[in-house]
């Protein structure tokens, strides 16, 4: 069996994972303090992905990023190129798990209560060190939330990855692309092996979740 | 050492509009609920930005609007004891205490500082333990800690003893004050708290401050309605003048004599709940009782002048146990004395 698609599953879950936890927490902190019709527009421009069916997502990626786009062939010319690529299945995963991580973590900076930075201002603390060992912590359980729900859906990412990178055996194939262009090609054990694997990642996904969650739970009573 | 604070605000309700200057001690700012009271607070520490104004503190100028001059709260050594205490619930007392020094950079020092801070706020033990964990008074003295060990020029306490059990209050009270040194700006609804802790006393309404004064002056001599009611007189009435040392209260239909001469402008008159007498040789007149509430030593009689007008509120006579008549008197009578004028 050639392992390559959930090689290559994992990496693009990673690096979008990865991307996503950075930018989402950096959208979220500067919107949660915007004012409320300026908040209530970006929302919307920010969590269209969410609600857009993914294949559209993809026809908006392939509209910015064709290689025969101003932008996509602007990109082409230092050998970037995001179309039919596996690092432009991070794109593809990116674009799609960015509100989920965006929207939690809003949420958890929302309830944080801001006296807390107040006190560690007038104590003399920089607001970089306050965001890190102050607000972060409080709102562990939400980014840890946003963040795992992000990796999740850059794994089972299909619609916009299809549209973008598409399927070729060894280069862009992914665990879901496989299963599909498997189960297409009546290949039906070969696509119930990739099944089982795909659980599997879930259920070890979901385990670790609820272990890292646990022990600061009962700190917190 | 001194603060000095002149800045305007606006707010959503009313423009917050005060000026202040500590001259040492304890200086409480006494207001209800939503008044400006810890707008002025987080002011001063630079966590809201004033209008316009000026904030100076020892000589060095924290906020000037004319001169442009905004410093960052990391910069103004103001050290702020917030209403619910603000301990970083994700560290524990220890490392809670060590943000206010993290300047400090000879560890041995720090650990040394720490150990003291410990001992002087009795947190022996709990080191370890997080602010869930702790009580009420454990986690303001852990918040103390932590404001002291970063040596702050001037403290501000935002209603202090709000958030702890009535028991531990008055204990508290009395140990916070001997533990700083340098002045105190605290603001309370609760006049005990005021008269407690706070050696000047202003007396705040809308945003404005009506009078800073001496906190016994204030309570013997309230000036305002709102300061005579914050200050705890249950008994508030509209006055005119009738003569030198004479007052008519229409409303209680009666006329008071009193102490001090009456000015022109008065406009209402206060006693307190505390001060009606049986057997008053001045301000007798006829009572109707129509009920009482029994506290631990004292009773509350409520009552009216027989003459009072039937929309006026009733009035409250407080009676310690022992001094308890066994009949409700016929009469009741206030000292001339204990007439409070009040002008605005």
């Amino acid at each position: 069996m050639d392992w390559y698609p959930l090689f290559n599953s994992l990496r693009i879950a990673a690096a979008s994972c990865i991307l996503v936890f950075f930018l989402g927490i950096l959208c979220a902190y500067y919107a949660a303090r915007l004012p409320r019709m300026i908040k209530g527009v970006l929302d919307v421009a920010l969590t269209l992905p969410m609600v857009l069916p993914p294949t559209v997502c993809g026809y908006f990626l392939l509209l910015a990023f064709g290689i025969k786009r101003p932008l996509g062939s602007f990109l082409a010319r230092f050998g970037i190129q995001f179309v039919m690529t596996w690092y432009g299945g991070i794109l593809a995963a990116s674009a799609v798990a960015f509100p989920l991580m965006y929207r939690t973590a809003r949420g958890a900076f929302e309830t944080f209560d801001e006296t807390l930075a107040c006190a560690g201002q007038t104590l003399g603390l920089s607001n970089t060190c306050i965001f890190w060992r102050i607000r972060m912590p409080a709102c562990r359980q939400g980014i840890l939330a946003g963040t795992v729900l992000a990796f999740a859906r850059a794994l089972g990412e299909y619609g916009a990855t299809s549209m973008l990178i598409g399927y070729t055996p060894g280069k862009t194939a992914t665990i879901s692309t496989t299963v599909y262009q498997l189960w297409r090609t009546n290949d039906e054990a070969g696509a119930f092996r990739w099944v089982l694997v795909n659980l599997a990642i879930s259920i070890v996904v979901l385990l670790a979740v609820n272990l890292l969650e646990r022990p600061q739970r009962t700190v917190k009573k | 050492m001194s603060l000095f604070v002149d800045i305007e605000k606006r707010l959503q309700d009313f423009r917050l509009k005060i000026r202040f200057e500590t001259e040492g001690g304890v200086l409480g700012i006494l207001g209800a609920s939503g008044c400006g009271k810890s707008m002025t607070l987080k002011c001063i520490a630079g966590i809201e930005r004033p209008d316009r104004g000026r904030i100076l503190l020892n000589g060095r100028t924290l906020f000037d609007s004319e001169k442009k001059i905004d410093l960052p709260p990391q910069k103004r050594k103001v050290g702020y004891l917030f209403q619910n205490y603000a301990l970083f619930p994700n560290m524990t007392v220890q490392q809670n205490i060590l943000c206010g020094m993290h300047k400090e950079t000879d560890k041995a020092k720090r650990i040394n500082e720490l150990q003291k801070a410990i001992r002087l706020f009795r947190l022996d033990g709990l080191e370890k333990q997080r602010p869930c964990q702790l009580s009420g008074g454990q986690q303001q003295r852990t918040a103390l800690a932590r404001i002291l060990v970063n040596r702050p020029q001037v403290l501000l306490l935002d209603e202090p003893f709000s958030a702890l059990d009535s028991h531990l209050r008055e204990k508290l009270q009395l140990e916070l004050l001997e533990r700083f040194s340098q002045d105190v700006v605290m603001v309370t609804h609760s006049r005990d708290e005021a008269y407690h802790m706070c050696q000047r006393t202003a007396v705040m309404d809308c945003g404005r401050l009506l009078s800073v004064k001496n906190t016994k002056a204030l309570f013997a001599d309230p000036g305002s309605v709102c300061a005579c009611i914050l200050t705890g007189c249950k008994n508030v009435t509209p006055a005119r003048k009738t003569g030198e040392y004479e007052v008519e209260a229409p409303d209680w239909g009666i006329r008071l004599q009193t102490a001090q001469p009456v000015l022109d402008g008065v406009k209402a008159i206060g006693i307190r709940a505390h001060y009606f007498h049986v057997k008053a040789n001045q301000n007798r007149y006829p009572v109707e009782y129509l009920g009482e509430m029994e506290e631990p030593f004292e009773w509350i009689v409520k009552f009216r002048w027989r003459n009072q007008s039937s929309d006026a509120p009733p009035l409250w006579w407080r009676v310690p146990k022992d001094r308890r008549p066994a009949e409700f008197p016929a009469q009741l009578g206030a000292a001339p004395v204990n007439v409070l004028l009040l002008y605005e």
